[in-house]
C-alpha cells in the first residue's frame, strides 16, 4: 500500500479553523504569551538600552583610555594615610614617556577645585592640570584660540583654556574670553583657548565645566604639590589596550623599586573595565527581568496546555469522527500540536508588537534610553514556537491515542 | 456471480471488562458480494455495531479473519486501517458526526483532506457533486447547526459518498429520525444501491426495515441466526407515498 505523507497545508487550515471557531478563548489564552513576550522584549530593551547609554558615556569621554591612581585602595574599608596617595611622581611620567611603547598619549593629571572669577562675575569649577595630550585623550578640541605649549609647561606659565560652561558664567556680555585673565583661586590666568562644546555626558556632568591649565602650574602655583592626582594615557589601539596595561605596570614598579613581592603602591584602570564595572549591574538587572519575564511565559505556557486539553475532551466525538474517516494518528496529534503553536506564535507576534510599543513609550514618554536587539524578537518567536510545541505535546499526544469507536461514543 | 467484497471468517471479538470477558462475536462468517444492500438486525447487545466496527476497519477481531476488497485486516496496522477506511470505507452514524459551525460542503470534503491525491478544487467540486446526489443542492454552504435532523443526515450520507467508497456503512442511521424522515433517508440508500450500484451494509433495530434491503442478516448473542436474501424488495419512495401526509 502506498504510504500516505502528511499534509501539512490542510492541517494548518484546520487549526485556524478550530482556533477562529473559538476566537475569544483562543485570545485569553494567548494573553499570557502575549504578556510574557511583551515583558521579555520590554526588559531586554531597557536593560540593553541603559547598558549601551553607560558604553557610549564612556566612549565619548575617551578612546582605549587607561588611569593610573596612586595608592592601593580602600583596603578593607580602612583609608589610607595621605603618603600612600602621593606616589605618582613627575619620574614615572617621564619614565612612561621614554619607556612606553603602548601608548600613544600620555598626560598627568592634577586637580583643584575652586572658584573663578571675572570681573564681577565668578562661578565655582575645577582645573585640571594636564598637557596637551589631555586633549586627544579624552577627546576634547579647541574651539577659539590655542592650547597651551610645551614651553608653558616647562615655566609653568599662568595660562589656561576654559570650557563653554565656564565662559558663559564668566563672559556674560558676550566678550571675547581669549586673551582676557581670569582669577583662580586668586590667581591671574590668561585664557588662550576655547574648548569646544562637548555638552553632558549621558551620566549628566557637565563636561563643559572645565578649565585645563598646564599641570606644572597647578602643581606649583595653585595646590603647591609634588604629586600627581592621576596619570591617565592612550593605548595605541583597543587592541593592544592589555598589553599596554601590563606595560604600564611594569614601567611603574620599575620605576617605584617595588621589590618582586610587595603589592603595587598604585593602580591601573582601564575603560574597559571601568565598562564592565559599569555595566555588571545593568547586565544583572536584565538577567532578573528577564528571568522574570521568562517565567511570565512559562505560565502562559501552562495556559495553552490546559486549555488544549480542554479542547482535546471537548472535541473527543470530532477526533473520532476524523479516525473513522482516515485520519491517522500523526494527522491527529500535528492538528492538535499547529493548533497549539499558532496560539502561541500568535500571542508571540502580539507580544512583540506589544513589547516594542512599550518601549517606545518607555523611551518617549519617560525620556529612558531603549534599544531593541534584532535578536531579542527572533528569540521571542523561536521561545514562542518551543512553548506551543512543549506544552502542546502532551494533549495533542492524548487525542492522537484515543480509541476511535470510544472517541465516537464520548457524550 | 459479483465479487465478494466482503469476507467474514469465523470472526470473534471479545472484551475484557475487569475479570470478566464479553463475548461480544462468537464466531460470525458469512461473505457480500458488490451491489448488496444489507441490513443487520438483532436485539440489543446481540454484537451489531461491534461487526460493522470489524468491517469498517475501526477495530480488529479477537479471532478470525476478515477480508475487505480481497485484502485481509489482520495484519495491517493502524495508520495502514486508517488509510483503508479513508479511501474504501464510508460510515453513516446515528448521531450525524458533523463538525459544529462548519458548512455541508467542508464537511462532506473532510474525508478528502485526509487523501493527498485529491486537490483542494477537486475536493470541493467532489463534495458539492456528493452533496447533490443526496438532495442538497440548495443547502451547500448552510452550517451543520441551520439545518433539520434529516438534512444533516443527508450531509453525513454525503460525507460517506465523496471519497467513493467500496462499501457504505450505516449504524442505525435513521435511528434519531420520525417516520417520514426515516423513509427519506433509507429511501435515498435504496437509490444509491439501485441507481449506482453502491454497496451498502444498513444496521436497524426496525424490522420493517428488513423488506427494502435485498439480504438480511439476523444476529443473536455474537451468532448469526438468520441470513435470508430478499427476493420481493419493497420501495421505500412508494412507503413514502403511502405514509399519511401531515397537514400541508
Ligand atoms: N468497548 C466495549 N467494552 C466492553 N464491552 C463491550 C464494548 N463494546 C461492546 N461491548 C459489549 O458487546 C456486546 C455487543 O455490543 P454492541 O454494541 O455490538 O451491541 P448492538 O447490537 O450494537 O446493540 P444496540 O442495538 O443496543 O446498539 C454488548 O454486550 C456490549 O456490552
Ligand atoms: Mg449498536
Amino acid at each position: 500500500m502506498i504510504k500516505r505523507y502528511v499534509n501539512f497545508s490542510n492541517l494548518f487550515k484546520i487549526a485556524l479553523r478550530a482556533l477562529s471557531n473559538n476566537k475569544f478563548r483562543g485570545f485569553l489564552t494567548m494573553l499570557g504569551i502575549i504578556i510574557g513576550v511583551a515583558s521579555v522584549i520590554t526588559m531586554l530593551a531597557i536593560g540593553q538600552g541603559s547598558k549601551r547609554s553607560i558604553q557610549s558615556s564612556l566612549s565619548e569621554m575617551g578612546s582605549n583610555m587607561i588611569f593610573v591612581e596612586p595608592g592601593q585602595g580602600m583596603m578593607g574599608g580602612v583609608r589610607q594615610d595621605a603618603s600612600s596617595m602621593q606616589t605618582l611622581k613627575q619620574a614615572d611620567y617621564q619614565a612612561l614617556l621614554d619607556q612606553s611603547e603602548y601608548l600613544s598619549d600620555i598626560t598627568p593629571i592634577v586637580s583643584a577645585a575652586g572658584q573663578a572669577i571675572y570681573g564681577t562675575n565668578n562661578t565655582p569649577t575645577s582645573m585640571s592640570g594636564v598637557n596637551a595630550s589631555y586633549l586627544n585623550i579624552r577627546k576634547y578640541t579647541i574651539a577659539d584660540g590655542d592650547m597651551f605649549t610645551d614651553q608653558d609647561i616647562k615655566a609653568a606659565a599662568k595660562v589656561c583654556v576654559i570650557g563653554k560652561t565656564v565662559v558663559t558664567n564668566l563672559f556674560t556680555n558676550g566678550e571675547d574670553p581669549v586673551g582676557k585673565v581670569i582669577r583662580f583661586k586668586n590667581i591671574p590666568m590668561r585664557v588662550v583657548g576655547v574648548l569646544t562644546e562637548k555638552g553632558n555626558n549621558s551620566m549628566g556632568q557637565d563636561q563643559d565645566d572645565v578649565i585645563l591649565a598646564p599641570y606644572t602650574t597647578v602643581m606649583k602655583r595653585i595646590s603647591a604639590i609634588n604629586y600627581f592626582n592621576n596619570i591617565s594615557a592612550s593605548a595605541r589601539s583597543e587592541a593592544v589596550s592589555d598589553s599596554a596595561q601590563d606595560e604600564m605596570e611594569t614601567i611603574l614598579r620599575k620605576s617605584h623599586k617595588l621589590a618582586d613581592d610587595a603589592d603595587n603602591d598604585f593602580r591601573i584602570r582601564s575603560q574597559k573595565e571601568l565598562l564592565t564595572m559599569m555595566t555588571s549591574t545593568s547586565d544583572m538587572m536584565t538577567v532578573l527581568l528577564a528571568a522574570i519575564a521568562a517565567i511570565s511565559l512559562l505560565v502562559g505556557g501552562i495556559g495553552i496546555m490546559n486549555i488544549m486539553y480542554v479542547s482535546v475532551t471537548e472535541r473527543t466525538r470530532e477526533i473520532g469522527l476524523r479516525m473513522s474517516i482516515g485520519a491517522r494518528g500523526i494527522d491527529i496529534l500535528l492538528q492538535f500540536l499547529i493548533e497549539a503553536i499558532l496560539i502561541s506564535v500568535t500571542g508571540g507576534v502580539i507580544g512583540v508588537i506589544f513589547g516594542v510599543g512599550v518601549s517606545l513609550l518607555v523611551k518617549f514618554a519617560a525620556g529612558w534610553p531603549i534599544f531593541i536587539q534584532v535578536y531579542t524578537v527572533f528569540l521571542a518567536f523561536a521561545v514562542c514556537t518551543a512553548t506551543g510545541i512543549f506544552f502542546g505535546w502532551y494533549p495533542a499526544r492524548k487525542a492522537s491515542n484515543l480509541d476511535p469507536i470510544e472517541a465516537l461514543r464520548y457524550e | 456471480m459479483a465479487k465478494n467484497i466482503i469476507e467474514v471468517i469465523n470472526l470473534k471479538r471479545n472484551f475484557i471488562v475487569g475479570s470478566e470477558t464479553v463475548h461480544a462475536l462468537r464466531g460470525v462468517s458469512f461473505s457480500i458480494s458488490a451491489g448488496e444492500f444489507v441490513t443487520i438486525m438483532g436485539t440489543s447487545g446481540s454484537g451489531k455495531s461491534t461487526l460493522l466496527n470489524l468491517i469498517g476497519c475501526l477495530d480488529t477481531p479477537s479471532e478470525g479473519d476478515y477480508k475487505l476488497d480481497g485484502i485481509s485486516i489482520k495484519q495491517m496496522n493502524k495508520d495502514e486501517r486508517a488509510m483503508l477506511r479513508n479511501r474504501k470505507i464510508g460510515f453513516v452514524f446515528q448521531s450525524y458526526n458533523l463538525l459544529p459551525k462548519t458548512t455541508a460542503v467542508e464537511n462532506v470534503e473532510l474525508p478528502l483532506i485526509y487523501n493527498n491525491e485529491v486537490s483542494a478544487r477537486e475536493r470541493k467540486r467532489k463534495a458539492i457533486e456528493s452533496l447533490k446526489a443526496v438532495g442538497l443542492a440548495d443547502r451547500l454552504y448552510h452550517k451543520s447547526n441551520q439545518m433539520s435532523g434529516g438534512q444533516q443526515q443527508r450531509v453525513a450520507i454525503a460525507r460517506a459518498l465523496v471519497n467513493e467508497p467500496v462499501i457504505v456503512l450505516a449504524d442505525e442511521a435513521t435511528g434519531n429520525l420520525d417516520t417520514r424522515t426515516s423513509f427519506e433517508i433509507l429511501s435515498l440508500f435504496q437509490e444509491l444501491n439501485q441507481k449506482e450500484g453502491r454497496t451498502i451494509i444498513f444496521v436497524t433495530h426496525n424490522p420493517e426495515l428488513a423488506s427494502f434491503s435485498s439480504r438480511n442478516i439476523v444476529l443473536r448473542d455474537g451468532l448469526v441466526l438468520e441470513d435470508t436474501v430478499n427476493k420481493n424488495i419493497a420501495s421505500a419512495h412508494e412507503a413514502l407515498q403511502k405514509l399519511p401526509k401531515l397537514d400541508d
